[in-house]
């Protein structure tokens, strides 16, 4: 026995993004914004130019991605030696030194994730273009886990900040942040930018037209 | 089907499908028959737990931007630092975008946050209404991915790691606060029972 499933767009309405109400969507749209009877925030049945929006952006993401990872984080002067270190050389600087588990959790944070979120994200904009019926559930999950878990990139921003405050010693030891910390806040806010311009609902109306 | 039939119809965020909310129990949560995904989640006592942990928040927010931040010793050199220090430095280097981003995410989204749920749940306590209320709390809904505090916490125990070769960090008030503040936050966010919220706000408007 299946279950006949209706959306609020099949059914003629339209739930507001910012106060969950349903209100009826207008057939024929003479002015071009429909607002939220009740908190007035601006209605749309599926995020405006949702697939085009997250390419963007995406694209966007993933060239500062490069710089990011090869150029270096921090500068560290310590009685006069220059050196410079990259995201990698400091997870490695971590594996060396006994903190396994520091260097995973940068490691993870820092280019598994911004990684990871690209992967799906491009899997979930290619489904829903090729019309994929496939693990509609699961393809939600993924996208809710990438909402989820891509700010935990921005720890290496906050890292960087840290080091840059606490070690002004002046000749003795002076770390600067790097030119890949900028680039890499760039990653950050792009990806979170483009997981919220995801419409996961567009997941559904494939599912909902093919059946 | 007009406005007033729909009060109890409520659609999945993440997969468009019309439910019918019964009357909720208090703390109880609806979930998607088809994806899963949280539709909502009632509250006890919301007004009065939201405006408790707000208040104990802004205290704890103000001990965290005042009282010493973390230290550094390295043999009879101390550096001390506050919250802002970092966020300064940046300054210092002409890198603005990240200065300004780092100021957001860890000092004024959170005030931010603190500030609007005040704004909104004092006077739902004396059954009155603030005027801007349903815009500030449209802003309070979109600011919550963007207020990061847990994961500079995170941040500061990796930079404690990263320098215990070359210099102790003594952590200072502030750092205590800050970790109990994103608790306190994320208690207060939580206590809010958003549905009670607008159909407040939509009666009273």
């Amino acid at each position: 026995m299946k279950k006949k499933y209706l959306s609020a767009k099949s059914m003629g309405l339209v739930s507001c993004h910012d106060c969950h109400l349903l209100s009826r969507w207008p057939k024929s749209s003479t002015s071009g914004v429909v607002t939220c009877p009740r908190c007035g925030s601006e209605l749309h049945q599926r995020k405006p130019n949702s697939l085009t929006r997250t390419w963007a952006l995406l694209f966007a993401a993933m060239i500062f991605y490069i710089p990011a990872n090869v150029l270096p984080m921090t500068v560290t002067t310590a009685l006069g030696a220059v050196q410079a270190d990259t995201i990698m050389s400091g997870v490695i600087y971590f594996l060396h030194s006994g903190s396994w588990q520091i260097g995973m959790v940068i490691f993870i944070a820092s280019i598994f994730v911004p990684f990871m979120k690209f992967m799906i994200l491009i899997y979930l904009l290619l489904s829903v273009q090729f019309k994929s019926t496939k693990q509609p559930k699961n393809r939600i999950r993924l996208y809710q886990l990438t909402e989820a878990v891509g700010r935990w990139s921005m720890l290496d921003v906050y890292v960087v900040t840290i080091l840059i405050a606490l070690v002004k010693l002046g000749i003795l030891a002076e770390i600067a942040a790097g030119p890949a910390v900028l680039y890499f806040a760039f990653v950050v806010v792009l990806t979170m930018l483009a997981a919220e311009s995801f419409d996961p609902r567009l997941i559904w109306d494939v599912v909902e037209e093919e059946s | 089907m007009d406005f007033e039939q729909n009060m109890h119809k409520i659609a999945c965020h993440e997969c468009d499908l019309v439910h019918d909310i019964p009357p909720m129990p208090a703390r109880a949560s609806a979930c998607c028959v088809r994806c899963g995904s949280l539709l909502f989640r009632s509250q006890k006592n919301s007004i009065d737990r939201t405006l408790a942990w707000s208040i104990a928040g802004l205290v704890l927010y103000f001990v965290a931007v005042s009282y010493p931040f973390l230290a550094m010793k390295s043999g009879a050199i101390v550096q001390q630092t506050s919250l802002l220090s970092g966020v300064e430095q940046l300054f210092n280097q002409r890198i603005y975008f990240l200065a300004t981003l780092v100021l957001l995410t860890c000092v004024i989204l959170p005030l931010l946050q603190l500030l609007s749920l005040l704004y909104i749940f004092i006077p739902f306590k004396l059954n009155r209404r603030s005027k801007f209320a349903i815009p500030v709390f449209r802003l309070l809904g979109h600011i919550k991915a963007w207020s990061m505090m847990e994961i500079y916490m995170l941040g500061i125990l990796v930079a404690i790691v990263k320098l215990a070769k070359m210099a102790t960090i003594v952590p200072g008030l502030a750092v205590i606060a800050f970790g109990l503040l994103i608790f306190v936050l994320n208690f207060a966010l939580s206590a809010v029972d958003h549905h009670m919220v607008w159909e407040r706000l939509e009666r009273e408007s």
